[in-house]
């Protein structure tokens, strides 16, 4: 097993936001954590990049409780932009490549020369959805055992959408895993392997994707829809 | 070959279909070697390990067969492939007849039609 949480439990004061969850993530396989906005989706995959302390319950990363060791391990895609704004695109390679030890910097400049991406540009210069791209690659570039993505999609046309899933699809190692959180679940259920829906700080099923379509009859979108109703 | 899903029936299935026309249509002809479980999976923007459960169905079927580190192929079993078009156009007659029973039409007027109007 890659990934397992244990009876994980999360409060910011008194407020359980996330309850009792138990989860297997294993080798090899792409899974959506599927949630509504504050179902808790982004505190779980900050617990388990180690951004925030776990209240009761432990994360094991190949079986060991995660830390330094999983860092090196997980590439992790935070909803929220963390590049600086004044760098240079092939400054911000550099910075990667001395961080992380697993970093492919051929991959990365390859990825970029199909972007048409020029590295001496300022990141304050580029838009929106080419920023986005870029830390997609800087995350994909990584020789990782496991990529975490909170959000990829958030906010980015349609053409962007295409690119980041193909990009996703095409680096993603052999062997490795994969864990997209998001909203925008008919975007992306085709590549995933297994739904993971997050509700309310709880786990309310873990399931493949296609049986769950063959059970249900409808797309893992509708199945969502009904299960989340407001 | 072109690869439309729709997300409302499991997608190996529908990678099963769409790769069993593209032999019976000899797109991928007797014999020949497919393109890889990745570059498939590439070009149908699915997951490769879905790719790889619809590649295993299809050779549960005997329609592709792998040689060792080579690759996929399609099979040589020229019969085979004659049989799977037969019984994908005795799917298709079959919905056919249906759908223009349910419009009032007997089979005797829907063969009419058929050869009347059909490839028209």
């Amino acid at each position: 097993m890659l990934l397992e949480c244990k009876n994980v439990t999360k409060k910011f004061d008194k407020k359980v936001v996330l309850d009792n969850i138990n989860l297997k993530i294993e080798k090899g396989k792409i899974y959506g954590l599927l949630g509504k906005n504050g179902a808790g989706k982004s505190t779980l995959i900050k617990l388990i990049n180690d951004l925030l302390t776990i209240d009761e319950g432990e994360i094991l990363f190949n079986g060991k409780p995660i830390g330094i060791f999983s860092k090196s391990h997980i590439s992790y895609l935070p909803e929220r932009t963390y590049l600086d704004k004044d760098m240079k695109v092939e400054s911000v390679i550099k910075y990667f490549e001395e961080f992380y030890e697993d970093f492919n910097t051929k991959k990365a400049y390859k990825l970029l020369k199909d972007l048409d991406l020029d590295k001496d540009k300022k990141i304050s210069k580029m838009s929106k959805g080419m920023q986005e791209k870029l830390q997609l690659i800087l995350v994909m570039s990584r020789e990782a055992e496991l990529y975490i993505l909170d959000e990829p999609l958030g906010g980015v046309d349609p053409a962007t959408r295409d690119y980041i899933l193909d990009t996703i699809l095409s680096n993603f190692k052999e062997g490795s895993s994969v864990i997209i959180s998001t909203h925008l679940i008919s975007d992306i259920e085709r590549i995933l392997d297994n739904v993971i829906f997050i509700d309310k700080g709880k786990i309310i099923l873990t399931e493949d994707a296609d049986k769950l379509r063959e059970k249900e009859k409808s797309s893992i979108d509708e199945i969502f829809r009904r299960s989340f109703k407001c | 070959m072109e690869f439309n899903f729709n997300n409302e029936s499991p997608i190996y299935i529908q990678l099963v279909e769409t790769l069993m026309l593209a032999i019976v249509k000899e797109e991928y002809p007797i014999g020949s070697k497919l393109p890889s479980v990745r570059e498939l999976a590439l070009m149908a923007k699915v997951n490769p390990n879905t790719m790889q459960k619809a590649l295993t169905e299809l050779e549960e079927m005997g329609l592709i067969y792998t040689e060792r580190t080579n690759g996929k192929y399609v099979t040589e079993d020229k019969k085979l492939i004659k049989e799977t078009k037969d019984k994908l156009a005795k799917e298709i007659v079959n919905k056919y007849i249906t759908s223009m029973n349910n419009i009032g039409f007997t089979k005797e007027e829907t063969l009419f039609y058929l050869q009347t109007i059909g490839g028209k």
